[in-house]
């Protein structure tokens, strides 16, 4: 096996598909995906239902038939790929550590490296639901694994707490397989997941949502019996008297995804509080110069299109880096104004050249908002929203010219006009 | 007919029967559980005590020395990771600091080495995250931590290894007293014979005695926990007990030997040996941690749970013969320090209390020592390619947030004391303990029990009995 490589890309997802074809377009051939599982593809192959690439390929794809465009496009380049080989460390110099069956435990010396390990859900531990820990409580992406993948129902009747996506997609397909839904919770007055999704998933099969609501309690010796769910106050605290109590056999928590950045971590490179991703300039480059970082280990996307267009950012500045070498950063740090969970880039780096596209997160609904990028005291670019909710990442572009011409720090911040 | 059988595997029954490995015997250990060690020793804290907690004079107090001087070797052989990180009981008073001077000269009475009591900076030098209101601490540098199953598991594989019988899902419900020995029949019927019973049964240990005509209360108390991330591992380094005052115990922050952070217990009297967690129960956990530590990472919480503590109203272990019926031995009302004062406990019951009475012979053949690369991740480079080389299943990662491997997860459903479920092997491999909780290894886990046990996927338990993973095939 080849001990080095150009570039060494770590996930063989959406993100890791994406920025390897783009990088070798950008002129880079020497490249190594390395996938722990034994598919290419990552969690798009347990994502049967449509959806996919509207954005993108302006036509609804299942998650293995959008993955399968962007495989057959890495098989045409000949690109070279690892599969069932987990990354067990990268340390500062690029050096990654790897390991399978074949090879047992071996190291790949990289030139640059492009980080798309995907996220993880929160499970129900990091939620500390009191109650029993009997069988039939899963995250929803588990479930959906067990579904989709191995062909098994992981319950009949099912409470799911949470209205993240996967939540409200296998709220649709264990309908759809039998099964009896019989509640969404969500403890936020607003969901988490897209609107599209709400009508499809939970109205037009006439599934409850309570929004304020949350589980308090999960009951059941050997396997779930019971769920108990709870109003909530503004605080997000149960509110007592408001108990209503639910016969089921299965629980799904769909309560948020993380970046999983163990190895970015370990890598010393640095994280932004609000993503839980890497700190990043526009062109994905992280603290670490050379070491990139794209979709969801970076920033949870809501849509999967964005991941490839972030992956491909990603790719030709990684292919630029190797081919053209290492380029002094003159960066200015983006911030979280009013109402702004976060800002993905965190950094603009003048040197780079070109447009930027800022995306973020809003931390509350806002009806008709106007986005400003302020630098200093003035505004430098606004933007008319119709609606801005936490769920939905939003985006703002900052022209070339106006990049060329920030002078310190910008800030991001929403308004709702009075 | 069975030389001795050994009621319930917790880590008293489990190391009980180790030792009765050491002689040429035919041993036997019932548990009804599923899976060994499902009692008060698969969720507690996991503190090797210093021992200068129990009165002086106590069995408590005698076997918590003994069993932490023994712990180092024992859990050496066993292959079981351990690290004496020290503890310290910390004063938020002067009131405290007489408290802590009265402790120091009980465990000097126990024979504990090394107390000291220390101030503020001191403790601030060893404890830099230690709220700003601490005063001063006893320091105990001979605590430890361990992994309370890893021991029990352990402890029990090596004693199979070494030709003890292990019998799960017998679920002791009566014993004859005989001529030269006892019967004793199980739920499902099964019955034994053997010429001496010990009785390790944990909260059920007062049903057991009854059995034979002794009558022993075992009280229930449930204590509560809450455990971190790793990645919050560095949040504190030693074991950080509140001074015990009228009001409580409170309660204790640790690292754990596996790098988390754990948080608890609480301690409330009930009825039966349930283990379900409550709202207020993890509420006072997390307002008691907030006190002691002046950052707290809850926000990195991975899981909660709860372990049951089995107390006789003697408030010390009771570890005796009957007084009614010869030949039949209790080891029973062991709380807390009874996971420390195991091996002591059960070094005293076999070499002490039975041994020389029934004049055993030792086993020349016995092995004590068990395969030491227990945990594949914490191996070097070399040393898990040449594991590799040998078996590529050790090659092939499936549990990704405790780097758990296939060869792992097959070895724990083979080897002795076999994981049958998947909560068997998460306690035997750590996969699945991680920040995801299973998230992502659940399937697979699943697919290696069935394939393994060749039962269906739909017939694989999260923890025995009817705890199905699954409901049927999809449409
Ligand atoms: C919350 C908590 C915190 C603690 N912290 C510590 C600590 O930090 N340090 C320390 O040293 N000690 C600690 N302890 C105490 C320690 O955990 C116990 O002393 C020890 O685990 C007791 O082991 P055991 O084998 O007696 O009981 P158990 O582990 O409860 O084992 C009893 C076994 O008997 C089986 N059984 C019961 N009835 C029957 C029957 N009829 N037939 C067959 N099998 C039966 C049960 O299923 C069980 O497996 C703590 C305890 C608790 C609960």
């Amino acid at each position: 096996m080849k001990g080095n490589y150009d570039l060494v890309i770590i996930g063989g997802g959406p993100a890791g598909l994406a920025a390897a074809v783009a990088a070798y377009d950008s002129g880079v051939e020497d490249i190594l995906i390395l996938e722990r599982e034994p598919i290419l593809g990552g969690i798009l192959n347990q994502c049967i239902h449509n959806g996919f690439g509207l954005t993108r390929f302006k036509e609804s794809l299942s998650g293995p038939e959008y993955a399968a465009r962007f495989i057959s496009e890495v098989e045409k380049r000949s690109i070279t790929v690892l599969t069932n080989t987990a990354v067990l460390s990268l340390d500062k110099g690029k050096l990654v550590t790897a390991m399978n069956a074949e090879e047992g435990v071996f190291t790949v010396q990289a030139k640059a490296v492009i980080l798309a390990m995907g996220c993880r859900e929160r499970s129900r531990g990091a939620l500390n639901v009191a109650g029993s820990r009997a069988a039939g409580v899963y995250s929803a992406g588990t479930a959906q694994k067990y579904v989709n993948v191995f062909g098994y129902m992981p319950g009949k009747r099912v409470v799911i707490l949470g209205s993240g996506d996967i939540g409200l997609i296998m709220a649709r397909r264990m309908t759809l397989e039998g099964a009896k839904v019989l509640a969404v919770c969500e403890i936020m007055p607003q969901t988490s997941g897209l609107k599209r999704n709400i009508a499809q998933c939970l109205d037009d099969f006439g599934i409850p949502l309570y929004l304020n609501h949350t589980v308090t309690k999960i009951e059941g010796d050997e396997r779930v019996t019971g769920v108990v769910v709870s109003k909530v106050d503004e605080n997000r605290k149960p509110i007592a008297g408001t108990e209503i109590h639910f016969d089921c056999d299965t629980v799904l928590f769909s309560v948020g995804l993380i970046p999983e950045n163990e190895l970015t971590k370990g890598a010393g490179i640095e994280l932004s509080r609000g993503t839980r991703g890497a700190v990043v300039t526009q062109s994905r480059e992280t603290s670490e110069s050379g070491v990139f970082a794209c979709g969801n280990v970076l920033q949870v996307h809501d849509l999967v299109d964005f991941v490839s267009e972030e992956a491909e950012i990603a790719g030709v500045s990684a292919a630029r880096y190797i081919l053209g070498g290492e380029v002094k950063r003159d960066a200015v740090e983006v911030k979280n104004g009013k109402n702004i969970l976060y800002v993905c880039p965190q950094l603009i780096d003048k040197s780079v050249g070109g447009k930027v596209k800022l995306f973020f997160r809003v931390t509350d609904t806002f009806k008709a908002p106007t986005v400003t990028v302020r630098c200093g005291n003035g505004a430098v670019q606004t933007k008319k929203l119709k609606v801005a909710v936490p769920g939905e990442m939003q985006s703002i572009v900052l022209s070339e010219e106006t990049v060329r011409g920030l002078n310190g720090s910008v800030e991001v911040l929403v308004e709702v006009d009075q | 007919m069975y030389d001795v059988a050994v009621i319930g595997s917790g880590v008293i029954g489990g190391l009980i029967f180790r030792k009765l490995t050491e002689y040429k015997l035919s041993v036997c250990l019932l548990e009804k559980a599923g899976d060994v060690c499902m009692g008060a020793s698969k969720a507690n804290s996991g503190i090797v005590h210093a021992g200068f907690d129990a009165l002086p004079g106590t069995l408590k107090a005698k076997f918590n020395v003994e069993g932490n001087l023994m712990m180092k070797s024992v859990a050496d052989e066993l292959g079981v990771k351990y690290r004496e990180n020290g503890s310290l009981v910390v004063a938020f008073c002067e009131d405290e600091v007489i408290k802590l001077k009265e402790l120091a000269s009980r465990g000097e009475q126990n024979g504990v080495k090394g107390i000291e009591i220390i101030g503020r900076e001191r403790l601030k030098e060893m404890e830099p995250n230690i709220s700003d209101e601490a005063v001063g601490a006893l320091f105990a540098p001979t605590g430890g931590i361990i992994c309370p199953y890893g021991l029990a598991l352990a402890a029990i594989g090596n004693a199979m290894d070494n030709g003890g019988e292990l019998k799960t899902d017998f679920e002791v419900v009566s014993i004859e007293k005989e001529e030269g020995g006892f019967t004793v029949k199980s739920a499902n019927g099964e019955c034994v014979t053997s010429r001496a019973v010990v009785n390790c049964a944990g909260l059920g240990g007062g049903k057991i005695a009854a059995m034979i005509g002794d009558e022993i209360r075992i009280g229930a108390r449930k204590g509560e926990y809450l455990l971190l991330d790793r990645e919050s591992g560095s949040a504190v380094n030693h074991t950080l007990f509140f001074t015990p005052t009228e009001k409580g115990k409170g309660i204790l922050v640790s690292p754990t030997v596996d790098g988390n952070v754990i948080l608890g217990p609480t301690a409330k009297e009930q009825a039966d040996g349930n283990v379900l967690t409550s709202d207020e129960g993890l509420a006072f956990v997390s307002k008691k941690a907030g006190e002691m530590l002046k950052e707290l990472p809850l926000y990195n919480t991975i899981t909660s749970f709860a372990g049951v503590r089995a107390y006789s109203e003697r408030h010390d272990f009771i570890i005796e013969e009957s007084e009614s019926v010869s030949g039949f031995f209790h080891c029973i009302g062991i709380e807390s320090p009874g996971l420390t004062a195991s091996p002591a406990i059960a070094k005293y019951v076999v070499e002490e209390l039975m041994a020389g009475r029934y004049g055993w012979e030792r086993n020349p053949s016995f092995n004590g020592r068990r395969r030491p690369d227990y945990f594949f991740k914490d191996l070097t480079a070399e040393q898990k390619n040449a594991v590799i080389a040998k078996d590529p299943s050790f090659g092939r990662t499936v549990c990704r947030c405790e780097q758990v491997t296939e060869g792992e997860i097959l070895q724990a459903i083979r080897e002795n004391p076999p994981a049958r479920d998947i909560d068997g092997v998460k306690r035997r491999t750590r996969s699945g303990m991680g920040r995801c909780q299973g998230g992502f290894c659940q399937p697979y886990v699943a697919q290696l029990i069935a394939r393994e046990r060749g039962i269906p996927i739909e017939k694989v338990t999260k923890s025995g009995g009817k705890s199905y993973i699954l409901m049927g095939v999809t449409k």
